[in-house]
C-alpha cells in the first residue's frame, strides 16, 4: 500500500511538474492572448480538446498554464512555512524556558484560527494579487511544522549523538542545524508535502472567491469562479480546471502518505 | 472536574485577547484611508475638514493601541461597532447571518460524523479487504477534492440535469435547500474523519488490553464494541473538534458558491467593500464558534474517558 501510494503520487506530481515547466511547448494556444470571440463557449471538439471559455480562449492551454501558478504558490509558500516552522520549532525545543512558552502559545493560537480565515484576513489587508497570495499563504500554515520540529528536537536533545557533539565543543547553532536537523528531516518532509497540497487548495479557494490571482492570469480557482456563472450554459468550463486541482492535490497527498509510511518508524513497526 | 472546567474557561480569555489583537492589528494597518471609505466617497477632491470630522466620528483619530483597548471594551459588552457601509451595528448584521451558517455547519458535521466514523471503524477491522481499500481511496480523494468544484458538479448533475434539488439559495431555510451545500461542506470532513478513525483503530487493535480482552475469551463483537469503539471515540473526538475549525472556515466558500446568506458570504462581501468593522466581526465570530466547540470537546472528555484526571 505504501509503495503504491508513493509511486502513484510521485509519478502524478512529476507529470504535473513537467507540464508546468514545459507549458509553453505543450499548450496549443496562448492562454491569454489567443482570445477569439468568434469561437467563444465552444464545447470540447477536435480543435479545442477542452472547449473554449466565454472569451474564446482555449481551456486546455489555460489549464496547462494554470499548473505554473498552482505549483509555484504551493512550493514557495510552503517553503516559507517550513522555514518559519523549523526555525521556531528548533529554537523552542532547544532553548526551552520562556521562549518555548511564547512559541507554543503562538502555535496553539495559529491552530485555533482556520487557515482559510487567516489567509482571508491577510488578503483583506494586502488586497488581491499573486504576490500577496504568496505572502498570505506563506505565513498561514507553519504551526504543524513547528510543533513536529519541536517535539522531534526535544526527543533528540538527550540522545548520544547530541551529547557527543556537545563534548566535541560544537556551538549551539552548529548542533541544531548540522547535527539535529538532518536527523529529523523525514517528518518535516512529510508535513511539507501535504502542506504544498493544502496551499494549492487554499490558493484555488482564494482565487475562486476573487481575492487571489486576478484574471486574465490563468489560475484554476479563478477559472472555476467564472465557470460558475456559466454552469447552465457551458458546463464543460467547470470540469477541467477542477479536475486539474483534484489530480494535483491527490497526487501530492498520496506522495505525502507514502513518504510517511516509509519514513515513520512508528507506523512501519506496527505492520 | 469543576475546578478543571473553571481553569479551562479562564484559559479561554487570554486566547481570545491575543486572537483579537492579531486580527485587529492585521485589519487596522490597512493601507488606504479608512475615514474616506467610511465617508462612502471615492472622490479624492472631498473636503479635508469633512474627512477629519469623519475620522473623529469613527474614532479613527485616536492612536491604534487606544482603539484596540476601546474595541475590546466594547466587545466585552457585545458591541462590535458600526458597519462603515451600512451604518448598522455589526452585531445585528452578524446575528442575522449566524444561524444559517451554524445550521449548515452542524448539518455537514452530522453527515460527516455519521458516515465518516463508521466507515473508518469497519475499514480498520477489515484491513486490506475491499471495504478498506475502497473507503481509503474515497477518503484520500475526499480530502483532495476542492469543495467548490464538488459543489459545482453536484449543482450541475443533481439540480440542472436531474432537477432533484434547488441549485442554490436559502429558500425559506427549507431542508431541501440545505442538502447540497451541507453535503458539499461535509465531504472533506467525512473523508478526514474516516482516515483518522481508521488510523486510531489500527493502533488500538495492537494494544495490550485488546489482547487481554481476547485472551479472557470475550467474543470479537464484545471486544470491538466495548474495548475498541470507546477508545476510538476518545482519539477521534480531538480531531473532530479541531477540524470543526477548518469546517467553519470552509463555510465561506460553500456559502459563496451556493449563494447562502451566512457569515461566510457576509465576510467575503465586507472584504470587497473594505467594511473593516464587519470583516473583523465576522472573523472573530467564526473563530469564537470554533473555540467554544473545542472547549466543549475538552469538557466532554471527562464523560467519555474516565482515565483523564483533571489536574
Amino acid at each position: 500500500m505504501a509503495r503504491t501510494n508513493l509511486v502513484v503520487g510521485g509519478l502524478t506530481t512529476l507529470i504535473i511538474i513537467i507540464v508546468a515547466v514545459f507549458a509553453p511547448l505543450l499548450a496549443p494556444y496562448h492562454p491569454v492572448d489567443d482570445a477569439d470571440l468568434m469561437v467563444s463557449d465552444e464545447p470540447p471538439n477536435n480543435k479545442f480538446f477542452f472547449g473554449t471559455d466565454n472569451q474564446g480562449r482555449d481551456i486546455l492551454s489555460r489549464v496547462i498554464f494554470g499548473a505554473r501558478i498552482s505549483l509555484s504558490v504551493g512550493l514557495i509558500s510552503q517553503a516559507f512555512n517550513t522555514l518559519i516552522g523549523i526555525i521556531l520549532g528548533m529554537t523552542a525545543g532547544f532553548f526551552g524556558k520562556w521562549w518555548d512558552d511564547i512559541v507554543m502559545g503562538l502555535t496553539n493560537i495559529m491552530l485555533s484560527i482556520p487557515s482559510l480565515i487567516f489567509a482571508l484576513a491577510i488578503m483583506a489587508l494586502l488586497g488581491p494579487g499573486l504576490l500577496n497570495v504568496f505572502i498570505a499563504l506563506g505565513f498561514t500554515n507553519w504551526s504543524y511544522t513547528c510543533r513536529i520540529t519541536r517535539s522531534q528536537v526535544l526527543s533528540a536533545r538527550s540522545l548520544d549523538y547530541v551529547t557527543a557533539a556537545r563534548a566535541l565543543g560544537y556551538g549551539q547553532n552548529r548542533i541544531m542545524f548540522t547535527q539535529i536537523l538532518p536527523n529529523i528531516v523525514g517528518p518535516i518532509l512529510v508535513i511539507a508535502t501535504l502542506g504544498v497540497a493544502y496551499a494549492i487548495l487554499l490558493e484555488a479557494s482564494l482565487s475562486f472567491l476573487g481575492l487571489g490571482v486576478q484574471p486574465p492570469t490563468p489560475s484554476w480557482g479563478g477559472m472555476l469562479s467564472t465557470a460558475r456563472e456559466q454552469l447552465f450554459t457551458a458546463p464543460w468550463i467547470s470540469i477541467f480546471p477542477g479536475m486539474a486541482i483534484f489530480i494535483t492535490v491527490l497526487g501530492l497527498n498520496l506522495l505525502g502518505d507514502g513518504l510517511r509510511d516509509i519514513l515513520d518508524p512508528h507506523i512501519t513497526k506496527q505492520k | 472536574m469543576l475546578a478543571y472546567a473553571i481553569r479551562r474557561l479562564l484559559q479561554f480569555i487570554p486566547t481570545i485577547l491575543v486572537i483579537t489583537l492579531i486580527i485587529f492589528l492585521l485589519l487596522n494597518v490597512l493601507p488606504g484611508n479608512a475615514a474616506l471609505m467610511a465617508a462612502g466617497d471615492q472622490d479624492h477632491n472631498i473636503d479635508i475638514h469633512y474627512i477629519e470630522m469623519m475620522k473623529k466620528d469613527w474614532g479613527l483619530d485616536k492612536p491604534i493601541w487606544l482603539r484596540y483597548v476601546l474595541y475590546v471594551k466594547d466587545m466585552a459588552t457585545g458591541n462590535l461597532g458600526l458597519s462603515f457601509l451600512r451604518r448598522e451595528p455589526v452585531r445585528d448584521l452578524i446575528t442575522d447571518r449566524l444561524w444559517p451558517t451554524l445550521k449548515l455547519a452542524i448539518m455537514a458535521m452530522v453527515i460527516a460524523v455519521s458516515f465518516g466514523i463508521p466507515l473508518g471503524f469497519f475499514s480498520a477491522l477489515r484491513q486490506g479487504r475491499w471495504l478498506d481499500t475502497f473507503t481509503m481511496m474515497g477518503a484520500v480523494s475526499g480530502v483532495s477534492m476542492p469543495q467548490f468544484w464538488l459543489g459545482l458538479l453536484l449543482m450541475f448533475f443533481v439540480s440542472v440535469k436531474l432537477r432533484l434539488l434547488p441549485p442554490m439559495g436559502y429558500g425559506d431555510g427549507n431542508f431541501i435547500n440545505m442538502i447540497l451545500p451541507a453535503f458539499t461542506l461535509g465531504v472533506g470532513y467525512m473523508a478526514l474523519l474516516a482516515r483518522t478513525t481508521r488510523a486510531a483503530v489500527v493502533e488500538i487493535l495492537t494494544a495490550d488490553y485488546i489482547r487481554t480482552a481476547r485472551a479472557k475469551g470475550l467474543s470479537e463483537l464484545l471486544v470491538n464494541s466495548n474495548h475498541v469503539w470507546r477508545n476510538t471515540l476518545v482519539l477521534v473526538m480531538t480531531t473532530a473538534g479541531l477540524q470543526f475549525g477548518a469546517l467553519m472556515g470552509q463555510t465561506v466558500i460553500v456559502e459563496k458558491l451556493f449563494s447562502w446568506p451566512g457569515l461566510g458570504s457576509l465576510l467575503v462581501d465586507s472584504i470587497f467593500q473594505r467594511d473593516i468593522p464587519v470583516t473583523q466581526g465576522c472573523i472573530l465570530t467564526i473563530i469564537m464558534v470554533f473555540l467554544i466547540v473545542n472547549l466543549t470537546v475538552d469538557l466532554l472528555y471527562g464523560f467519555i474517558d474516565p482515565r483523564i484526571s483533571y489536574k
